[in-house]
């Protein structure tokens, strides 16, 4: 799965660690996100976009329907 | 929900610390259970006592463990969850293998189980590990 939030957080001018404490998650969780290596569950993707006031599919893109 | 992750966050070294000291316990313990009738008592009695109150701290101890893993974030309980079944494999294949290499004689002396234990704990520590470096 695809996300925005590399893009996003520079938008906001915040570290993984800024974000990570933001999210209260481990930064390394964070950088797994932003690699695409890991998908976050649901909750931790609803706390995403309402820290980046947005929707879901504005944050993340499933690539198999690109 | 917020409290909820905020609480889970608050209670991750408070959980590790729980762990650490439930672990420290439960060898200690099995220490005593071990060594005591060689060195301090002869009473089968006391021997029994023991080794009982060591049981009951290693319940203890599960339970500190099944915390500590609840108050990790997702992808570290995710890392620790795959490391545990990847351990629990090598201990049921590696085993049955040790023990098969016993009854077939091929080792000399008896299987250990603190042989297992090793192999398991050591199983563990590089899948969590490796878990570690491929979301790194």
């Amino acid at each position: 799965m695809k996300n925005r939030i590399k893009v996003l957080r520079a938008e906001k001018d915040w570290t993984q660690a800024q974000l990570a404490k933001e999210l209260e998650v481990s930064r390394q969780t964070i950088n797994a996100i932003e690699k695409g290596k890991f998908d976050p569950s649901l909750p931790l993707a609803f706390k995403l976009a309402r820290l980046f006031n947005c929707a879901i599919e504005q944050i993340f893109t499933d690539e198999i329907t690109e | 929900m917020k409290n909820m992750e905020s609480r889970k966050k608050e209670k991750t070294p408070k959980a590790t610390v729980r762990l650490a000291i439930w672990t420290l316990a439960w060898v200690l313990s099995l220490a005593l259970s071990n060594f005591g009738p060689h060195f301090l008592w002869e009473s089968k009695l006391l021997s029994t006592v023991f080794i009982g109150f060591n049981f009951l701290i290693g319940f203890g101890m599960i339970w500190a463990n099944i915390k500590h893993i609840n108050s990790l974030d997702e992808l570290q309980r995710k890392i620790n969850v795959d490391a545990i079944a990847f351990s629990l494999g090598v201990a049921i294949v590696a085993g049955l293998a040790y023990s098969t290499l016993d009854t077939a004689n091929v080792i000399s002396g008896d299987a250990e189980i603190s042989v297992l234990v090793v192999i398991v704990s050591v199983s563990q520590m590089i899948a969590l590990v490796v878990g570690k470096m491929r979301y790194k």
